[in-house]
Order: structure tokens, then sequence, then C-alpha cells
């Protein structure tokens, strides 16, 4: 579904990512996991449209969206729940939803949806009309979670959902994005520091260091590994 | 106390024209972060536009009447958001990524490139005009009061306006947009959003208004050149900051604000000549000891 071939990406005269590949298949949830400043940040920006490429290709359902600008990729089916959530603290619950969905028209369909991400997440529910900025960081995580929903995507990438979050509600919302990928059928690029909990949920997995990709397999394998395990399990 | 109220109503109708063009200030500044010192020749050109498109719009309809002045109006606010969405293309664009100051400075050089351009012979010259009266002048008393029809018409124009506005950005899918872009343009652009025709709506709206502030003042003042958006620009920009820079409601609380304390200044003698030094005054006290502005929060700026 998604391909990435030989990316490099530099900010400046720093170079981030050094011609790194993956791939996404449809129905999987992949991760990408490693340290800070490996670069899994960067290659979701880069996904999503939000940086610019220096070289390489990124292919999405067979279309070319190296050079696609942001808004047009969300149309394509590809939703980006960014790193510290940014959600609009300015705007209420409800409007941050009404924002997810605002390149759709269909006002039925749309409450259709309103309806499914209350149900995944009925704590927003109760919040509808709460400034987003006022809320905790888990709920704010659910947020952009369901924010992303609205635009009924194919394709979701989610960064770092555990970040900054209480343990107990990282749990809740780690089951919400397996419930998101297997009753709903939306394809998931997950980046996570969290290595443990990123490779119990998804089938495959890369591992990013310094910009290049590692390592690569089947996420239960991946757990056995012991270079992953002595560098990313906690022994 | 005959004398306080009437420079309250003469004070309300100069800070509702202040309100008006702080709008433009301060949306323009929510979205982009930067003082769009352009803004007051819009209004100049405003003026400008309603003074050339009036003899067209009164061969249609009769001069002086309530249809034409709404029709030029409009035709004014229409080439001003052209006008103000133009400028945004041309200058501010290509210099998105740009460090504020590189922005902040080019706003000056398109500033005064409009000024002089437009004092030039072959464009409108330097010389002052008078502004047509748009609409028959009444004047009403009101017990020992007297109320110009201008003022009652600026009053209700501006009225008419912020709820307009208000409506728009807070209820519209449109104004929901401007505000997320506000917050965060890349997380907005990831929405689906595209944030240039946002910028660019942003704009508009703000330039219909400063066009509409330009008839508004040239009603009050009939004299118009290519310099005078200066003066009330600059009033403006004070009540922007003022009022908390970024701020919509804040802006025009700082437009009656700074509208009001001028008229009283300028009705006590010996003190009329300070009027820009008490606008001032006001603006480094408010800057010291509220620099988020009269209505605007406080916020933490992340290290």
């Amino acid at each position: 579904m998604l391909e990435i071939k030989n990316l490099s990406v530099s900010y400046g005269a720093i170079s981030a990512l050094h011609g790194i590949s993956l791939e996404v298949k449809k129905g999987d949830i992949v991760t990408l996991i490693g340290g800070n400043g490996a670069g899994k940040t960067t290659t979701l920006r880069t996904i999503s449209g939000l940086v610019r490429p220096r070289s390489g290709e990124i292919i999405y359902e067979g279309q070319n969206i190296t050079r696609t600008p942001p808004h047009k990729i969300v149309a394509a089916g590809l939703a980006h729940v960014p790193e510290g959530r940014m959600v609009f603290a300015n705007l209420t619950v409800a409007e941050n939803l009404a924002m997810g969905a605002y390149l759709r028209t269909d006002k039925e369909e749309i409450a259709r949806e309103l309806d499914y991400v209350y149900s995944i997440f009925p704590r927003l529910k109760e919040r509808i009309k709460q400034q987003a900025g006022t809320m905790s960081g888990g709920e704010q995580q659910m947020l952009a979670i369901g924010r992303a929903l609205m635009s009924k995507p194919k394709f979701l990438m989610l960064d770092e959902p555990s970040l900054g979050i209480a343990p107990l509600l990282v749990k809740t919302i780690f089951e919400k994005i397996v419930e998101i990928n297997r009753k709903h059928g939306i394809t998931i690029l997950l980046v996570e520091q969290n290595a443990n909990l990123a490779l119990e949920i998804s089938k495959y997995g890369y591992v990013l260091e310094t910009g290049k990709i590692i390592l690569q397999n089947d996420s239960k394998s991946l757990r056995q590994d012991p270079k992953v395990k002595s560098a990313y399990l906690g022994g | 106390m005959e004398w306080f109220f009437q420079q309250l109503i003469n004070g309300l109708a100069l800070g509702a024209i202040y309100a008006l063009i702080a709008l433009g200030y301060t949306m323009v500044y929510g979205v982009l972060r930067f003082i769009n010192f352009a803004h007051s020749d819009v209004l100049m050109l405003g003026a400008f536009a309603a003074y050339f498109v009036t003899p067209a719009i009164w061969k249609i309809f009769p001069a002086q009447s309530i249809t034409g002045a709404l029709l030029i109006t409009l035709v004014t606010a229409l080439l001003c958001a052209g006008m103000g969405i133009l400028i945004e293309l041309l200058a501010y664009r290509p210099l998105r990524k740009r460090p504020k100051l590189t922005v902040l400075i080019t706003a000056i050089g398109v500033s005064l490139f409009i000024e002089f351009t437009c004092q030039h012979k072959a464009v409108f010259g330097s010389k002052t005009r008078p502004f047509p009266q748009l609409l028959p002048m009444h004047d009403f008393h009101i017990g020992n009061l007297l109320v110009n029809s201008n003022d009652i018409v600026v009053l209700g124009v501006t009225v008419v306006l912020l709820v307009a506005l208000w409506f728009i950005v807070q209820k519209t899918k449109i104004g929901t947009a401007m505000r997320a872009v506000s917050f965060n343009m890349q997380a907005a652009s990831l929405m689906g959003i595209n944030v240039n025709r946002i910028v660019s709506f942003t704009f508009g709206l703000g330039s219909a208004l400063a066009g509409i502030a330009g008839i508004l003042y040239s009603m009050k003042a009939p004299g118009i050149e290519p310099l005078m958006g200066i003066q009330p620009g600059l009033r403006a920009f004070i009540a922007a900051v003022l009022g908390g820079i970024g701020n919509l409601p804040g802006a025009a609380l700082g437009g009656i604000v700074i509208g009001i304390v001028e008229t009283y200044a300028g009705g006590i003698a010996g003190v009329s000549n300070y009027r820009d030094g008490i606008a001032f005054a006001m603006l480094i006290g408010i800057l010291i000891f509220r620099p988020a502005g009269l209505l605007g929060k406080t916020t933490i700026e992340k290290v």
C-alpha cells in the first residue's frame, strides 16, 4: 500500500535520513522503532508532505506522492497523527473533530464518522464543548487520533502515541489502535520509542538508527533479536 | 457633563473605525505572526476606490441614495479584498519560511511602495481631493447633544461588520479553519486544509474591512490623499497591540479605547497636541505592565 524507496532527507546541511526503504502492506500494523533522533518523526513528516525529501520516492497505492502538498495527501486517504499530538488547543473538541473532516462534505457520513469516533473514545463525547488545550495528555492523544479518523483514512500514521501519557492510558490507547486496525481495516504505520508495546501489536517492524534502517523483520522475530533486546527492550 | 457625553459619541465613532482597521492587523498577525504595515495603505486605496467608483454608481442609482452607498461600499470592499490578497501573494508568500524580521521589513517596503507610487502624478497625485458625500447629512439634537448622521452610520456599519466577522470566525467552517491555521499551520495542513487559501482568505477579509474603514474615515474627514492611511493605521496598530495582538475582541476593544482617549485628549486645550503621545504612552504602559494586551492571554514560551 505504501512503499518508500531510497528516501533521503536533510535539514540544511544536516542530513536526517540516508536512503531508507520500507514497505507497508494493506491491512497491517507496521512499526518503526529507534532511539531519539534516529529519524522516525522525519520519516512520517516526509510521507505526509510536511518535509520535502532530497531524493527518493514515496509511492502510495501506486501513486507517486513524493512532492505532493500535505492537504492533497490527506485527500488521498492518508492521515498523520503528529508527534506531540498538535491538537488545536484554542478550539473545542467538537471543532477539532470537525477540522479532521475538513475535506468531506457529506453531512450524514460525517455524523456517522463522529459516532464511530465517540464509540472508540467515549471520553471525547463527554468533553465536546471543552477547549482541547485544557484536557489531559491522554485525552488530547485520543482527540488527535479521533481527529485523524474523521478524514476517513485508509492509511494512518501515528507518531509516538505513548509520549507523555499516564501508563494506564497508554494501554487503552494501544488497544484502540489495534481495534482501529482490526475492526475497521485501517492500515497503520506506528512510530514508537516504547519498542515493547509497538512490537507486541505490530506485524512487521523496522529499526531505525541515525537515519538508516539497520534491521527489519516480522515483529515476533525482532522481539527475540539479541540486538533489539539489548538496545530497545531493556535487556 | 454635556461635554463628556458629546466627546464620548465622537470618540465611539472614531474608535469604531480604528477597531475595523485593528481587526485586519490582528487577523494577519494571528495567522502569519507579523504586522502587515501595508494594511493602512489598503485603507487609503479603499477611500480612492470609493472616490472613483461613486460617479459611476451614481449614474445608475440616485446620488446619496442608500442603495448607491451600499453598492459603493460593496465594490470598494471587493476591490480592497483583491488588493490584500495580491499583496500577500506577491510580497509575503515567497517569504513564508524566512525569518519574521524579513517579512516585517518587506511589509514596510510594500507600504512605502504603495504610498509613493500613489503620490506620483500619473496615479493619484499628492494633492488632497474632496471625498463625495455618500449619504445626506443630518444633525440630530438629543437634549444638548449633537449627533451627526455620519456618526450613526459609522457606528451602525461597524456593529454589523463586527457581528458578521464574529459569525464567520466562530461559526463557519472556513472561520474554524482560520483559527486552526492560526494555532498550528502544519497541524492544519494535516487536516487537509489548504493553508495558502486560508491565508488569502484572511488577507481578503481584513483588507475588505480596511477598505470599508477607509470610506467611513473619509466620511468623517472628507479629504483624501495617498498618505491618509498613516495616521489611522498607526493608531489602529496601537489599538491591536493594546487589546492583545492576535485577539479579535481585543482589537475591537483597543480601537474603541484609543478612539475615545484621542477624542477626550483632543478636546482639552493644551493637551490636544499630545494626542499621539498619549496613545503611545498607553502602548508603552501596556507593553510594560501587561505585555499580552488587555484581552490577550499570556503564553508561555517553551524553551
